[in-house]
């Protein structure tokens, strides 16, 4: 399947979260498959921290750049294109396309910087709204996202009821724990202590604070595998036995360091500061006191929660969360607790249960005609 | 080993438009049978992956979950009825799933297999454990755990004060009304506080 990328311009102001109107904007999307002529069938995709709009195929110029979710999404995948009109968007902050701190600021002609407002959830949402009002896509007969994806699509659930049918949240949960947030910030500090990185301007220094970001990765690259996942496949393994240095010894730190690097390459540092903000500010329930079945209340899509029990940084239990507030407001909801020994990568992964349930949820809602 | 027969004498006690919460709901055809037969609404517990994936084929809400770890995500009296179709004498704490029962249901179904059914009781007479068509099982590979007579489940229940608000003792299609203790395959109660 080849996937084309699009970009999309909006001039009207987007009301921000932090108070600041973002005037002039783009979204970067690709879509997938073909809209119906009642306009009922489109799949909304939403990406988490280092994704993009590129969710599925391939780019003509370039054939090994397969989107991140492709075993998903394609003709005849779970997510089937052949019957879905699947929509992918880069979130408004990210570095792979959509306004960021990497791109030019259209008021000033200089890169953003530091000058990117921080965003959050519900501002993404609301950006993306805005793209199905372009593409003339009134109701989604889903949307679905796993980890930061699957709070969007838990928030568009409840900021945009009537335009939701079908809402599919995967490895999330329904705020960040203290620890979650403990992670984030030493990934930030990491960023922000490095001398390369200029308070954000780091731009207009014709650098980068690639040291900050490598660390950064490495934190979080720990926290999305489990620890029998990382026992199997690096154990105390050695390249080349002890060495009595500080160099790479250990496989594991071979292999967050490489993983480190190459993310320090493509990925914005600032970028990363604010996705990891999105992330710890996203508490839906904060608006109801605390009180997440009233802050699901507006919400009328038919659920599907999915959790896998090796995940420690989302883990089962944040999803039952999710599940006990949608029982409580008696809300239509499936819950599937995958058996998988990845952590939270294995949203990202191939497992016939995970793929068959998104499938037969996907596949049933549409016979039983649930639009 | 649940027939239609069963679903029927199921839906017979609950009231149209009720909300069920079916406990081990398995490919979730009771709830779809009562969702068509009475209108009602709910969710299915199951533990099992290809359960899970039938329930949502069958277009039921199904939250996978082990029901020996309780009903935590269920708030306190939230369904009409809450649903143990043969499944009670595979529970490990059998007390506890009952009172769970009646914590989150206004009123708790349970049915299981009469192990007094005479058949039964013969084949211990011969010296061997039961093997029929209602406890298909050898001793040494069974899910069941606590099996009961009727008799048994009158008396639990009169220890717990519970209510016994129905009962129905079936044998295949028919209802085993004479001795049923004796007679009865499967026996179907309707309990409450």
């Amino acid at each position: 399947m080849l996937a084309t990328p699009q970009l999309a311009r909006f001039t009207e102001p987007l009301p921000l979260a932090c108070g600041t109107l973002l005037r002039d904007y783009e979204l970067a999307y690709e879509t997938y498959g073909t809209l119906n002529a009642a306009r009922s069938n489109a799949i909304l995709v939403c990406h988490a921290l280092n994704a993009s709009h590129h969710v599925a195929g391939e780019y003509a110029e370039a054939p090994g750049n397969t989107g991140w979710w492709d075993n998903m999404v394609g003709p005849g995948k779970p997510v089937d294109t052949d019957r879905f009109f699947v929509i992918g968007v880069n979130n408004l902050g990210s570095c792979f396309g959509s306004s960021g701190p990497a791109s030019r600021n259209p008021a000033t002609g200089r890169v953003w910087g530091a000058e990117f407002p921080l965003v959050t959830v519900e501002d993404w949402v609301d950006s993306h709204a805005r793209l199905l009002d372009r593409l003339g896509i009134d109701r989604l007969h889903a949307v679905m996202g796993g980890s930061l994806g699957g709070m969007q699509a838990l928030t568009w659930a409840i900021r945009y009821p009537q335009r939701v049918a079908h809402a599919l949240v995967i490895a999330a949960a329904p705020n960040l724990s203290a620890q979650n947030i403990a992670f984030n910030e030493v990934a930030r500090q990491a960023i922000m202590t490095d001398p390369a990185f200029h308070g954000g301007n780091f731009a207009a220094h014709a650098t980068k604070p690639r040291d900050g970001l490598t660390v950064a990765r490495m934190i979080g690259h720990i926290t999305y595998i489990s620890d029998d996942q990382m026992e199997a496949k690096f154990g105390r393994g050695l390249r080349e036995g002890l060495k009595f240095s500080f160099d790479r010894e250990f496989e594991i730190e071979s292999y967050l360091r490489y993983q480190g690097e190459k993310f320090s390459e493509y990925y914005d540092a600032n970028t990363y500061l604010r996705v990891t903000k999105a992330l710890d500010y996203y508490d839906p329930a904060r608006a109801t006191g605390g009180d997440l079945a009233r802050a699901l209340a507006p919400a009328t899509a038919r659920f599907l929660i999915v959790s896998f029990t090796t995940d420690w940084r989302f883990s089962p239990a944040r999803s039952r969360e999710i599940v006990k507030a949608l029982l409580a407001g008696k809300k239509p909801v499936t819950y599937a607790e995958i058996d998988a020994p990845h952590g939270h990568d294995a949203f990202l992964l191939d497992h016939p249960q995970y793929h068959g349930v998104v499938r037969a949820f996907l596949a049933g809602a549409a016979a039983a005609g649930h639009a | 080993m649940i027939t239609r027969k069963d679903f029927e004498a199921i839906a017979r006690w609950i009231a149209p438009g009720a909300t069920v919460l079916d406990l081990g709901c398995g490919d979730g055809s009771l709830l779809k049978f009562l969702a068509e037969a009475r209108r009602a609404t709910g969710y299915g517990i199951e533990n099992d992956d290809a359960g899970v994936l039938a329930c949502i084929g069958n277009g039921v809400n199904v939250i996978q979950s082990n029901l020996e770890s309780g009903l935590k995500e269920v708030e306190d009296q939230a369904f009409d009825y809450v649903i143990l179709s043969q499944t009670l004498q595979a529970m490990k704490r059998t007390e506890a799933i009952v009172d769970e029962m009646l914590r989150v249901g206004k009123e708790a179904i349970v049915t299981f297999p009469n192990f007094g059914y005479w058949k039964h009781r013969v084949q211990i007479l011969a010296g061997r454990m039961p093997v029929s068509s209602n406890l298909p099982y050898q001793w040494y590979d069974t899910p069941n755990v606590h099996m009961c007579t009727v008799a048994d489940f009158d008396a639990f229940c009169a220890g717990k004060r519970l209510t016994v608000l129905s009962r129905l003792v079936m044998n295949g299609e028919r209802e085993a009304a004479i001795l049923p203790n004796l007679t009865g395959t499967l026996a179907l109660y309707r309990l409450g506080r």
